[in-house]
């Protein structure tokens, strides 16, 4: 067709055809999704970076200022800084981590530039990681032994300390695991019979006979930990004193003489003369303490150990919890119940009880959960322990309680994903059903819930994604800066759900800021909220896992 | 190359209204004045028209028997005191244009209306006897006396071999043996045996939908029902899948008392021994097929079979 025989078409604008097109908001959408994911990731990358680079030993400089001072420590930051008022010339400082907190009383100082005449990477320079008083940053010069000198100098001194100071510390390791371990077996046996002394007594008063034999229990009991204190006692005396005396001693840059106790050191590294591997030694064996070990210092060094294991444990029993409840909710409301204006309201009011800030479930968690049902269950289980100690079992915050909380913060999720997986079941399934005979529940176990469950699925994955990053209910129903005694542990019964527990999340807002030296806490803070995070991550990914398997079990790709 | 296309006679909705000024502008079919006009446009009027009923539906053995059944859908009647008797072991179709009631009939035999919040009935209707609309009634036993096949294929999110036997499953059936035996009858009634007896313990929804829906005749039959019931069984299958299903009607005549409701007459003629038309909730007449399809009393039915309406 030439262009002549053409009917001249109403011509369209590039206004219309742009609408008509839609690519403008091809562009909006796109770039809205592109403005997500960068956010999103941006976050991810940026804790994950500053959360695992925590561990990596970094060079140790050697400051010398114009004025004098020396100053050995880690370069944290680089800045611009303005110098006149206007801003108009600037300088560069750098940020230290310095250390030697008992000398300079700071962790972190900052330094001009033009303050500094020399930088230098001393080879014996070494990171002293101490059980108190934080990080130490000198030269290893003396290692002694009372008034005896083992070795002198830096290489001698170093090459005795890493003979020496393994034994040290698995004696200063055991030592401790006698105190709090096995101590507090015995103490435990001991509570408990005096605590049933206290339950004969209430049972049939002092003159029974049960009070009697309680008493005898009681004092045999004693007898047995006595004895097995005392053995303990010995024991830990011979370790300590084996540890007794060993010392080592650091020069600091400034020449201050620093002694340590040789099982004082958790782990030394002298970054500047370790090779890559070296390096990647240390790296990981703090990685491996971290995740390991309790926590020591006001919880911003040591591991978090009681705190993963109280954030896994919480968020598990809050599924398995919260799953039957939303999901028998849901049944009934989707299933059973006669739609109308009753169960439009119920439906709103489930709605709106996911807005309701968590700290009111935290609340209502405590007055109800702890003080109405935990003292009721004291009242009748565990009344020796109130009278005699006057210590509530349950009837405060703890691991049960703190999981029932937040299954109740996190039903309105799963009951609405439950109910739009029931919807989402179509109505010809459950048609054929009962064309077969089937009755209703019938249906809905065979037909309906396996059809329904990688959605319901879906939901108990928001719900275990929003509890496991809960903080504040938690602070009122069980979570403790320091619980040491994990609520699933080897001691009979295995399981104390009464137990307090710590948990990462709030364990974030305590090192970071309510410790007394935040800056030094700070990269211990993005390392916990990486693990965190892939902590939630891990526990996601099984459950998607799990609804994948059920999904493919339950629908095919064809159609 | 040409494609010989197939022809299939697809009824279109018609409504009352498009009927009467039809009717008005005397361009019918059948002519000005005809009778035909006259009983449909007295049907769409709402008044009661009598069914005109064959004598040979009456000299057959009934199994189920529909006694002035009425249906509202809230205050909106569906079903107009429909009367019939479906012969045992015989094939009996239902046809008419859509919303004339057919498949709600269908489904007011096994009671699946029970589940529309808004369903009032009266009248009744008699499996071998028995009153299904009696209060005593169990709905669920009564529902084990039927198989049903739905428009759309919906084998349930489970094996072929549990789709099978679903409805043993649910009685608490747990013997092995009991169960393959009536899985393999049942397949091999469908005419499905031959194509899955080497995956029975594969998803059925990987099944194509000829097949899915082989496999819920197969799910129907499982429990030796007293009537089939088939809602428009072919309406969302190919031609080759319509066939084989056809087929399998053809099979199961003399078995089992099918009634099947079509929207395709030549499926209806092809294979039913008996025909009913409807027409707005109406039974309009009921007949052996051959007589509906060739010589039937109104011209009215004549007209909707050989599709010149409807």
């Amino acid at each position: 067709m030439s262009s002549e025989t053409r009917r001249p078409r109403r011509l369209g604008s590039a206004h219309t055809s742009l609408a008509a097109h839609g690519e403008p908001w091809i562009w909006l959408t796109g770039g809205g999704l592109a403005l997500a994911i960068a956010m999103i990731t941006g976050l991810l990358a940026f804790i994950a970076i500053r959360g695992a680079s925590t561990f990596w030993p970094a060079p140790l400089e050697l400051l010398e200022l114009s004025d004098g001072r020396r100053v050995l420590g880690e370069v944290t930051a680089n800045e611009e800084m303005p110098v006149s008022a206007g801003g108009a010339a600037t300088a560069r400082r750098r940020l230290v981590r310095t250390e030697n907190f008992e000398i300079s009383g700071n962790h972190y100082e900052w330094f001009e530039d033009r303050s500094i005449a020399a930088v230098s990477l001393p080879r014996w320079a070494t990171a002293v990681e101490r059980m108190e008083s934080g990080r130490l940053h000198g030269t290893p010069s003396r290692l002694l032994h009372g008034d005896e000198v083992i070795a002198e100098g830096p290489e001698k001194t170093w090459r005795e300390f890493e003979r020496l100071h393994p034994p040290a510390m698995a004696r200063w390791r055991r030592a401790l695991r006698i105190d709090r371990h096995d101590r507090g077996v015995l103490q435990r046996d001991l509570r408990a019979a005096r605590l049933a002394v206290v339950q004969a007594d209430l049972d049939g008063g002092r003159q029974s006979a049960g009070y009697a034999r309680a008493l005898e229990a009681e004092k045999r009991v004693a007898q047995r930990t006595g004895e097995q204190s005392a053995r303990l006692d010995k024991e830990t005396a011979s370790l300590r004193g084996q540890n007794e005396g060993w010392a080592v001693e650091f020069l600091a840059a400034d020449g201050t003489k620093i002694p340590v106790r040789l099982d004082g050191i958790v782990r030394a590294w002298q970054p500047n003369r370790l090779s890559f591997l070296g390096k990647a030694g240390v790296y990981f064996s703090r990685w491996w303490e971290f995740l390991s070990d309790d926590p020591r210092e006001a919880n911003s060094a040591g591991g978090v150990f009681p705190a993963i294991w109280g954030t896994v444990a919480m968020t598990l029993i809050m599924a398995l919890l919260v799953a039957p409840f939303g999901m028998l909710a849901a049944l009934y409301l989707r299933e059973y119940a006669t739609p109308g204006p009753v169960t439009t309201a119920i439906r709103i009011a489930i709605n709106n009880l996911a807005g309701v800030p968590s700290i009111v479930y935290g609340a209502f968690g405590l007055g109800f959960f702890c003080y109405v049902l935990g003292s009721g269950i004291d009242d009748i289980f565990f009344q020796p322990s109130l009278v005699a100690d006057n210590q509530p079992t349950f009837g405060t915050g703890g691991l049960l309680w703190a999981s029932l909380t937040l299954a109740l913060l996190t039903l309105p999720v799963v009951i609405v994903a439950t109910e739009e997986a029931l919807s989402a079941v179509p109505n010809s399934m459950r048609e054929g059903s009962y064309a077969c005979g089937a009755g209703k529940w019938q249906t809905i176990r065979r037909i309906v819930l396996p059809r329904a469950l990688p959605g319901i699925m879906t939901g108990l994955i928001l719900a275990m994604a929003r509890g496991a990053g809960e903080v504040a209910p938690l602070m009122l129903v069980g979570v403790k800066k320091l619980a040491l005694d994990l609520p699933i542990d080897g001691t009979f019964p295995f399981i104390h759900p009464e137990r307090e527990f710590m948990h990462l999340a709030y364990l974030i807002y305590d090192v970071g800021f309510q410790s007394p030296n935040s800056q030094a806490a700070k990269p211990v803070v993005f390392t916990i909220t990486f693990l965190l995070v892939t902590i939630i991550a891990l526990l996601n990914l099984t459950a998607i896992w799990i609804r994948s398997r059920l999904k493919r079990r339950h629908l095919s790709q064809q159609f | 190359m040409t494609v010989q296309p197939q022809i299939f006679i697809t009824p279109t909705m018609q409504s009352p209204m498009d009927l009467q000024r039809t009717q008005a502008a005397g361009q019918t079919g059948s002519g000005a004045e005809s009778p035909i006009t006259d009983r449909l446009a007295s049907v769409a009027a709402g008044r009661d028209v009598p069914s005109e009923v064959h004598e040979q539906v009456l000299l057959e053995n009934p199994v189920l028997e529909i006694d002035r059944f009425n249906l509202w859908y809230g205050g909106k009647q569906a079903i107009h005191s429909v009367t019939m008797a479906i012969p045992l072991n015989k094939v009996t179709a239902l046809v008419g244009p859509s919303g004339c009631g057919k498949s709600t009939l269908l489904r007011s035999v096994n009671r699946l209306n029970d589940l529309v919040q808004s369903v009032r009935v009266t009248g009744d209707m008699r499996l071998n006897g028995d009153s299904i609309y009696d209060p005593r009634m169990d709905v669920i036993e009564l529902r084990k006396r039927m198989g049903m096949v739905f428009q759309k294929p919906n084998p349930f999110p489970m094996s072929i071999y549990e789709n099978v036997v679903y409805s043993l499953r649910i009685d608490g059936e747990h013997s092995r043996g009991v169960l393959d035996e009536v899985c393999e009858l049942s397949l091999r009634g469908a005419a499905l045996w031959d194509e899955v007896k080497d995956r029975l313990h594969d998803s059925a929804l990987g099944l194509s939908g000829g097949q899915q829906q082989r496999l819920c005749i197969a799910r129907a039959i499982a429990a030796e029902p007293e009537v089939l019931l088939l809602d428009e069984p072919c309406s969302a299958l190919d031609p080759i899948a319509t066939g084989k299903v056809e087929d399998l009607i053809q099979e199961l005549r003399g078995r089992y008392s099918v009634l099947i409701v079509t929207h395709n007459m030549q499926q209806a003629s092809r294979t039913s021994d008996f025909t009913a038309f409807m027409y707005l909730g109406r039974l309009i007449e009921y007949g052996p097929t051959t007589e509906i399809f060739t010589k039937p009393i109104l011209r009215e039915t004549e007209a909707y079979v050989t599709g010149r309406f409807g």
